[in-house]
């Protein structure tokens, strides 16, 4: 368990010019003790070179990683004392379930009798206590990722677990048992836990916060839900939620803005810097609005589908695409029908360059 | 095209792949095929394909029995899930593949068209090597495309692919796919994804058929457990019960519920709601479940909250976001009309109308 | 019934020209010495059918059961040394970029060397006058002769083999070894496991398939040698490094006794297909658990 702080930069070559050169851009960052975090981000972000400089498979070429006010930049994963667990699933062929958990043990020369003592307490906690005599290479793919999990937290002075998109190759009833399996262990351990992945619902379940990554920069980190009301950038509006938020241009007036040269007024006091704006609105938020109300705007509906629990609607609005996310309880509009989007709420966000702008009161 | 299976089995050795079934696919339109993995669904798509033999039974297209026609002769385009595209060749090279291999005329224009509705049009000279993982299967999809087969086969296509990579890859896919004459089969784990691709779906499990049809209608009426179970994610909540002396139902043994079910039945029956039909507030005609919170996650506007109750272990999707604390007791709320009603032994009885 | 695929007939046609072939240079001279060794060839014309007179006079042939032994302690020794000795070489070879290159070829030189020339070439490097080898021995103090003393004439073919063909079990072990992810080795660090313990439970399991082949070919290939001991030693001093190879072939052309020596090429062969087979069948036991992983 500790407190890492990380303050550095990691670049491909000697010698980096330009943002490209980069694979993490300098960054500040700090992991408090116990807490669950996720890296989250698509291909390429710089997630998984971030967690391999946190577990000390890679020395990253300038800055420093701190544990406790340690500074380990240099030291071995070992050193550090983490746990990893990789995408998949990675253990000892020729030893069972059983050998596979004391391992990392043995190592460390601990003794015979409290080896058996974590085993079996790993082993019940990850529901595995009927598996200890099977040999590792017979069980399914999950099994074997909860026996790579395990091996990890048998060690009692780990200092923080880091997960490599672990859920990878686990089928999607499965994956539901292994989240809530994770969020258990979390809760009883107490453990600082790290967790890559590209799958916001991972992130937003498993993590306290999550961490939104482009490109080799850290674009927010944040709650699930500040994630999802407040995105500090369009990135971050556009990679989280499923659908993500629709993005329209617009142009900011007194009062209100205007789009598509039609004006939408404020309804509470607010007030932005004049000029062009980027109006954002997540799916969930847009709903169907009147006609005249101030605050919507007509639009064709281009497709409905039924997704089960929800209706989603595309619309077409002046050129531009918007999704809709409606509730399965009333019946949803046909398909050619024009509907009244209400763009402007409470949860409507505005960016300029890309960067969430404040409405000040 | 309409490609028919009549009765296919495929065994290998001592082991069944697949039991007998019959399945034609609605002609120009999108069939999913759901299911968890090794369910069977690469084992039937390679039949439809002709790249293996069936066991038994027959496969018929427009009514011809091509059987033991090898996939040569089919027309068929198949995408994997590996980006499977020719190494030494370029985009465009491999685009136009297929159809320098009928002899057709104005590759180039065609290629170049398919590259621009797929928007690979920069990388028509690049190797598959240096592109992305996106970019390369959106190689295959424009090769497959090109060859404007009348059955096209995708086999988890985009499960290698990033989560939003993968929303938008769908998106395009089911354009293209409204947009051509194809008939599509297209396999998935997710039902998720089988929802949003529409069309109809076929859902496998453990190398068996159990329900075809449009996919909303399988969706609301799953006719077996098993069905039911396939094909829910969070999973369907279970649970048991049988009649009671007030003409109603005792779930659990443990709680009475006002419930009207039809024919007697002394094994039970299996009671089922989905995640989304337990709610937080009460509406009328709801029952009350006292609970207890196990975990709740949150995931953008939904939380799913995962209690422990009288009735068994049950997952709740609740719109919005709530906090809950460990162990906190919270009542959940649902419509017993909104039940799914399945004999013990499986099949369906009565599922919820007109609601979801 | 309806189980054979669609076949495309115009294959069979390609296929025909290497089946004349091999039917003209292995499978109709391999029928001929099936028919030599169930008949006594006096002269071309008069020949006699006699049975299983020369597989029994080759079993008790006293002259065969020592060569045979012989052959049995050189394969084995030769896998003794060989297998661990190539997986250490393995092991030690770069892993990637220009230095893995140059290295591979370095490794590889020994194979390509034509087994006579490999022969020829450790006569000399053995001779205590003009070969280094021997004249240094000679200089250290050791009475080197490899074609006097009888012990020394087995080492030096024992060694000459090992030189020879461990490059080949090395590159195979090497081959094994680039197939394991990256991931084992950093689980590995992070588990805190020794080198020991990361080639025992790593390394090893994962290079089974391919130690597999390298134990089958080592083995066939020593049971089968005869070029090189035969160009260092000509089999001596006396019949010391006379293995059953040159046993057959000195019994078959040099005393053209046919008839049983087709019983005792067909003998031969036999024993090598039962060690083979039992071999095989041993080491396809050791890995089964791994048939059930499935693919990580």
């Amino acid at each position: 368990m500790a407190l890492i702080e990380l303050d550095l930069a990691h670049a491909y070559g000697p010698n980096p010019r330009t943002d490209d050169d980069y694979a993490l851009l300098p960054l500040k960052m700090a992991f408090r003790d116990g807490g669950a975090y996720a890296l989250l981000g698509p291909s390429g972000c710089g997630k998984t070179t971030m967690l391999n400089i946190i577990s000390g498979l890679l020395v990253p070429s300038q800055g420093t990683v701190r544990f406790d006010g340690r500074d380990v930049t240099r030291d071995s994963p070992q050193q550090r004392n983490i746990a990893q667990v990789f995408q998949f699933p990675v253990i000892y062929d020729t030893m069972t379930v059983a050998q596979n958990l004391a391992f990392p043990l043995r190592n460390r020369r601990v003794p015979e009798a409290e080896i058996r003592q974590r085993v079996g307490r790993i082993a019940e906690m990850l529901e595995l206590s009927g598996q200890l005599d099977h040999r590792a290479a017979g069980l399914s793919a999950d099994q074997k990722q909860k026996i790579s999990l395990g091996r990890g937290l048998v060690r009692s002075d780990v200092s923080a677990v880091l997960f490599d998109e672990p859920l990878t190759v686990i089928d999607p009833h499965l994956k539901w048992q292994l989240r809530r399996k994770l969020k258990q262990i979390h809760h009883e351990l107490k453990l600082t836990l790290i967790y890559v992945t590209h799958d916001q619902v991972e992130a937003l379940t498993f993590a306290d916060e999550v961490v939104v990554m482009s490109r080799g920069r850290a674009v927010q980190k944040g709650a699930a839900a500040d994630l999802f009301e407040r995105p500090a950038h369009t990135f971050v509006g556009h990679f989280i939620g499923s659908p993500g938020m629709n993005f329209l241009p617009a142009q900011a007036v007194r009062g209100g803005v205007l789009v598509n040269e039609q004006p939408l007024a404020f309804q509470e006091d607010r007030r932005l810097p004049e000029g062009p704006v980027k109006l954002g609105i997540r799916p969930e938020y847009l709903r169907l609005g009147q006609a005249g109300d101030g605050r919507s705007l007509p639009a064709r509906v281009s497709r409905v589908q039924d997704i089960g629990t929800y209706f989603l609607l595309t619309c077409e609005l002046g050129g531009h695409t918007l999704k809709s996310r409606l509730g399965a309880e009333a019946a949803p509009p046909a398909e050619g029908d024009t509907v009244h989007l209400r763009l402007l709420d409470a949860h409507t966000c505005f960016y300029r360059d890309e960067q969430l702008v404040e409405a000040t009161a | 095209m309409q490609l028919s299976l009549e009765a296919i089995t495929k065994t290998v050795g001592p082991s069944v792949h697949l039991y007998p079934m019959s399945l034609s696919p609605v002609p120009g339109a999108v069939t999913v095929l759901l299911g968890a993995t090794q369910a069977g669904k690469t084992s039937l798509m390679r039949v439809m394909a002709g790249l293996d033999t069936a066991s038994s039974g027959r496969v018929l297209v427009d009514g011809q029995d091509v059987t033991r026609q090898s996939v040569r002769e089919r027309n068929v385009a198949m995408v994997y899930q590996q980006f499977v595209n020719y190494p030494s060749m370029t985009v465009a090279q491999n685009i136009a593949s297929p159809l320098r291999l009928r002899g057709e005329r104005d590759v180039e224009a065609r290629v170049r068209a398919i590259a621009a509705r797929l928007h690979i049009e920069p990388f028509l000279d690049r190797l598959p090597a240096e592109l992305s993982g996106g970019q390369q299967q959106r190689v295959a999809l424009a090769r497959a495309l090109a060859k404007r087969a009348p059955l096209m086969l995708l086999d988890e296509p985009l499960v290698n692919l990033d989560y939003k990579l993968r929303e938008e890859l769908r998106e395009e896919l089911s354009a293209l796919f409204a947009a051509g004459e194809s008939t599509v089969v297209y396999a998935t784990t997710e039902p998720g994804e089988a929802l949003l691709l529409g069309g109809h779906t076929a859902v496998m499990d453990a190398g068996e058929l159990l329900q075809y049809g449009p996919t909303a209608e399988v969706f609301h009426r799953p006719q077996s457990l098993r069905v039911a179970r396939a094909f829910s994610d969070p999973p369907m909540n279970l649970m048991a019960a049988r009649r009671n002396a007030q003409g109603g139902v005792r779930v659990a043994d443990a709680v009475d519920w006002p419930l009207d079910l039809p024919a007697p039945a002394d094994d039970g029956f299996v009671l089922g709601i989905r995640a989304g039909g337990l709610r937080a507030s009460a509406q009328p005609g709801d029952v009350a479940i006292a609970s207890r919170v196990e975990l709740a996650e949150i995931a953008g506007s939904d939380t799913f909250v995962h209690v422990s109750s009288d009735v068994g272990e049950l997952v709740a999707q609740l719109v919005g976001v709530h906090k809950f604390e460990l162990d906190a007791r919270i009542t959940l709320h649902l419509n017993p009309d909104h039940l799914f009603v399945f004999d013990a032994r499986g099949p369906l009885v009565r599922a919820p109308q007109g609601v979801r | 019934m309806n189980n054979h695929k669609p076949v495309n007939q115009k294959a069979w046609w390609l296929v025909l020209p290497v089946i004349l072939c091999v039917a003209f240079s292995a499978v109709l001279p391999l029928m001929t010495v099936v028919n030599y060794s169930v008949q006594d060839i006096i002269s071309p014309q008069r020949r006699v059918f006699v049975g299983t007179e020369w597989f029994v006079m080759v079993m008790r042939d006293s002259d065969l059961h020592l060569a045979l032994w012989r052959q049995i302690q050189f394969s084995l020794a030769v896998l003794l040394i060989e297998i661990p000795l190539g997986i250490a070489l393995a092991l030690s070879m770069p892993a990637q970029g220009w230095r893995a290159s140059v290295v591979l070829v370095i490794v590889a030189l020994s194979l390509l060397i034509p087994w006579n020339v490999v022969g020829t070439i450790w006569q000399i490097f053995g001779r205590s006058d003009i070969g280094l080898l021997g004249h240094t021995l000679l200089k250290l103090g050791v009475d080197y002769s490899y074609t006097g003393n009888p012990e020394h004439a087995w080492w030096t073919v024992l060694i000459m083999d090992v030189w020879h063909w461990t490059p080949l079990v090395a590159l195979l072990a090497y081959a094994g070894l680039r197939s394991i992810p990256d991931a084992y080795y950093q689980a590995a660090r992070i588990d805190g496991a020794s080198q020991w313990a990361v080639f025992r439970y790593i390394q090893l399991p994962k290079m089974r398939g391919v130690l597999m082949i390298a134990v089958l070919l080592r083995f066939m290939d020593s049971f089968m040698i005869y070029t090189e001991p035969f160009v260092l030693t000509g089999g001596g001093p006396g019949n010391a490094t006379t293995f059953l190879s040159q046993y057959l072939t000195t019994k078959a052309v040099g005393q053209f006794d046919l008839g049983p020596a087709a019983a005792f090429s067909l003998i031969y062969f036999f024993i090598i297909l039962l060690f083979c087979f039992v071999l095989y069948n041993w080491m396809q036991s050791l890995g089964t658990s791994d048939k059930e992983q499935g693919h990580a």
